[in-house]
């Protein structure tokens, strides 16, 4: 495949308070950022489960971004900081894999920062575009 | 199997736009499942929504997809929709395809190909919805108004009025806030105290109102209906309930050397104090930090002139705990520091100001009575230069706000006019970038200062002041007219720009309310829930949610009172289905959920089981306690046999979605 086709599939994990509202303040602002960027709603960005991205991976998503509300801010209180310990652990687990560490991030996108959430989704696909496809994770089996 | 009908919005040309409407219903009817697709030009309208139930109704639909805006601006509405025609609200998904797809992409075939993928993960989510019912909790009548300023106070008086009590609590030892300090009030020169005392008295005589000054909120638990809060008295070594106010000890404290906050320091009050003549409750506090009897314990001297017996060395902090129905913040606003503004001289010369100070300058009730004089060496200044946006509008990192204060071209236009009118014979300059006077009577009011009053109004920052002797050098430019100005000025006022409380972000903190970068409360929507913040129950009065000035702030309070006593006026509420929910068959008891559930919602019972052979097991699983899970769904997360899931966003709903967008 010609390098300047391959659209990278990236799959954001949004909690509902911050980042789900700074996306759509981006959209509200019309901040273009690559189609490629598909958002998923949770609660909250500790509602994601580790399990949730590895899935993204072997179903072929070749980047998986999570944001929530900063560090203090959670709606929850607390939650992402729960997220932020369980994706240390999940990217160190990465690592071990062979998967390039740019392929998953964690940012911090409140209500406000849709200008942040536009800038953060157009460096990541970027990012992983650089990267090409996630080959090593894909696993054909759960694409039926 | 489910029936799941698909509705395409164009949003007038908002989607459709961008978005290739028709494409996208006609993909949707390839998904399996899908038994009915259409697209229609606004969903929402009335016309829509008709659609929409008609297709319930006839193609017997188990669940909808709403390919639309974002489920914030009309999640609630078509599941209202949804409601009427039978189904289950619960039975509603959207597909974000305006704020999320149509407004940030240009090219229809990109914006097209998205709009189908993210409503085909919708219709997998949708697949595996079950219907939920929501449960009910009940509502304390009571609330909580955190900040005594006109907000609070406002919004109190309004709430006590429509008959539910109300607790105002102030950190200060009176409540009136930044108001009770202000000379005259724009655009119609009234003064402050007249118009804002009276309202402060009917504060304390209000039988619904309790107010608690002189305290603070220390802890917030519960959630929307019934907060717990617990509240400190500080000890103000004076029992409020025999103070009468008589000010006698204030007067005999030989502690004289105490810089008096309410004047910013311009004066010194004693040790033992009342604010100022009209404050509520009076009632004096001893300032412990000054206090030579609770330092030393040598002095007395409060006491013994005391005729009603009040003061009392040992009094210590109380804590008062209560339930309230519904909370409002109200905490107000603070001039920025003025440190970081050094080319101004502001920390070199007593004769550089902030406007609130030259505020207390010009009061009938401040430290020169009300004559405007240098606080240097108490001369009457003749010529005074008038600096706005200091520190608003700045665009350096870390100096000043980003954001216009709102206030200060009003209130400098208020400054000049009042001096060039107590004072005919005074030189008066106001340097400004723009100056901003959208309001009722508000431009007019402005050009009456350069009009009428003669104020030089000159366009051009101020670069440099200098003290020299007993002048200050003003260094500033006019754009206007292209040439640098040197004036030598008697008196420099600066309008420094205002920023939220400090108390503000760490009761957002215990409130779990959001706050945006400048420590401004957030509000639920920008222009349609302006008084409410995001989280349920806590609503936002005055400065606390932005810049304004006296009559917005009022307007606002009287919203949010509004917004208060309609939350009040409920018996019971509809609590949040979407909470999570152990699976008792493989919940092993482990208590890990527990300790990470932000609200302590997971408590254990000991249930018995049937095992195959016929005997009885008692096992400990976790119960989820429906009314306080607020459904951050951390505990799925955390339960190792996941037994935990969250109805709404169930395990197999996310990865379905997943999967739907990954193919």
């Amino acid at each position: 495949m010609p390098v300047t086709d391959y659209k990278p599939k990236i799959v954001a994990f949004c909690c509902n308070w911050c980042s789900y509202a700074g996306a759509d303040l981006a959209g509200n602002n019309r901040l273009n950022y690559p189609a490629e960027v598909k958002i998923i709603r949770v609660p909250c960005s500790c509602r994601v489960n580790p399990m949730f991205i590895l899935r993204a991976f072997q179903r072929g998503a070749d980047g998986v971004i999570l944001c929530g509300c900063h560090p203090g801010d959670c709606h929850y209180t607390s939650g992402n900081y729960y997220t932020r310990r369980r994706m240390a652990l999940l990217f160190s687990m990465l690592d071990y894999l062979g998967i390039e560490r740019e392929r998953t991030r964690v940012e911090w996108v409140s209500a406000a920062e849709g200008a942040k959430f536009a800038a953060t989704m157009s460096d990541f696909v970027e990012t992983v575009a650089a990267l090409g496809e996630n080959k090593r994770l894909e696993d054909l089996r759960c694409k039926a | 199997m489910q029936r799941i009908g698909v509705f395409v919005c164009w949003c007038g040309t908002n989607i459709a736009g961008t978005v290739d409407v028709h494409a996208v219903a006609e993909a949707l009817k390839l998904e399996p499942g899908v038994v009915f697709s259409t697209d229609y030009q606004y969903m929402c309208s009335q016309a829509g929504q008709q659609i929409i139930s008609d297709a319930i109704t006839e193609h017997k639909l188990t669940g909808i997809v709403v390919c639309s805006c974002s489920p914030r601006m009309h999640e609630a509405t078509f599941r209202k929709t949804a409601e009427k025609a039978g189904l289950n609200p619960y039975m509603v998904e959207i597909a974000n395809i305006r704020e999320q797809c149509s407004w940030v992409h240009k090219e229809m075939p990109i914006g097209t190909e998205k709009a189908i993928m993210l409503a085909k993960a919708a219709v997998a989510k949708v697949s595996l919805n079950a219907p939920l019912i929501p449960g009910e909790s009940p509502v304390t009548k009571r609330a909580l108004v955190i900040g005594g300023g006109i907000a609070g106070i406002q919004t109190a008086l309004d709430i006590a009025d429509a008959g539910f009590p109300v607790d105002l609590v102030e950190t200060k030892p009176t409540i009136g806030g930044k108001m009770a300090q202000l000379d005259k009030t724009f655009p119609t020169l009234d003064c402050a105290a007249c118009i804002l005392t009276p309202k402060m008295v009917d504060v304390a005589q209000h039988e619904n109102i309790r107010i608690f000054s002189y305290s603070e909120v220390v802890e917030v638990g519960g959630f929307v209906g019934n907060f717990n809060v617990k509240i400190k008295k500080k000890a103000r070594y004076v029992r409020e309930e025999l103070c009468t106010g008589c000010g006698l000890c204030t007067e005999k404290c030989p502690q004289k050397k105490v810089a008096n906050e309410f004047n910013l320091g311009m004066d010194n009050r004693r040790a033992i104090y009342i604010p100022f003549a009209q404050a509520v409750p009076k009632v004096a506090t001893i300032d412990a930090a000054h206090c030579t009897m609770l330092k030393s314990g040598k002095c007395g001297v409060c006491s013994k002139v005391c005729t009603a017996g009040a003061i009392d060395y040992k009094q210590q902090d109380e804590y008062i705990e209560e339930t309230y129905g519904a909370i409002v913040a109200a905490t107000g606003f603070n001039p920025i520091d003025m440190g970081a503004f050094d080319e101004y001289a502001y920390s070199k010369s007593p004769d550089v100001i902030t406007s609130l100070e030259f505020e207390r300058l010009t009061n009938a009730a401040g430290p020169t009575g009300g004559k405007l004089l240098r606080p240097s060496d108490g001369k009457h200044p003749q010529k005074i230069v008038f600096v706005q946006c200091v520190g608003s509008r700045c665009s350096e990192a870390g100096k000043g706000k980003e954001y216009c204060s709102k206030i200060c071209c009003m209130y400098t236009a208020k400054h000049a006019m009042l001096t060039r009118d107590k004072y005919p014979d005074t030189d008066v300059y106001v340097f400004y970038i723009d100056v901003r006077t959208p309001g009722k009577n508000f431009d007019e009011f402005y050009r009456r200062a350069v009009e009428e009053y003669g104020v030089h109004y000159i366009k051009g920052m101020v670069g440099k002041i200098e003290p020299v002797g007993d002048k200050l050098k003003v260094q500033a430019s006019d754009l206007l007219d292209n040439r640098q100005l040197k004036i030598d000025a008697d008196l420099v006022v600066l309008a420094a720009a205002i920023e939220p409380d400090k108390s503000a972000r760490s009761l957002a903190t215990m409130l779990t309310a959001s706050m945006d970068t400048n420590d401004f409360f957030t509000e639920a929507h920008p222009k349609l829930r302006p008084v409410e913040s995001p989280t349920a129950g806590v609503f936002l009065s005055g400065t606390c949610q932005g810049p304004k000035d006296i009559p917005e702030t009022v307007s606002q309070a009287g919203a949010a009172a509004a917004k208060v006593i309609g939350l009040l006026a409920k018996d019971r509420l509809t609590c949040n289905p979407c909470i999570a929910e152990s699976d008792e068959m493989m919940c092993n008891g482990c208590s890990s959920c527990e300790r990470v559930c932000p609200y302590g919602a997971i408590g254990y019972i000991d249930k018995e089981f049937r095992m195959p052979d016929r005997t009885v097991k008692i096992r400990r699983v976790a119960k989820v306690n429906a009314a306080v899970c607020q459904g951050c769904g951390c505990c799925t997360v955390t339960c190792p046999s996941g037994a935990m899931d969250l109805k709404g966003f169930a395990n197999k709903q996310i990865m379905a979605e997943v999967d739907a967008l990954c193919l």
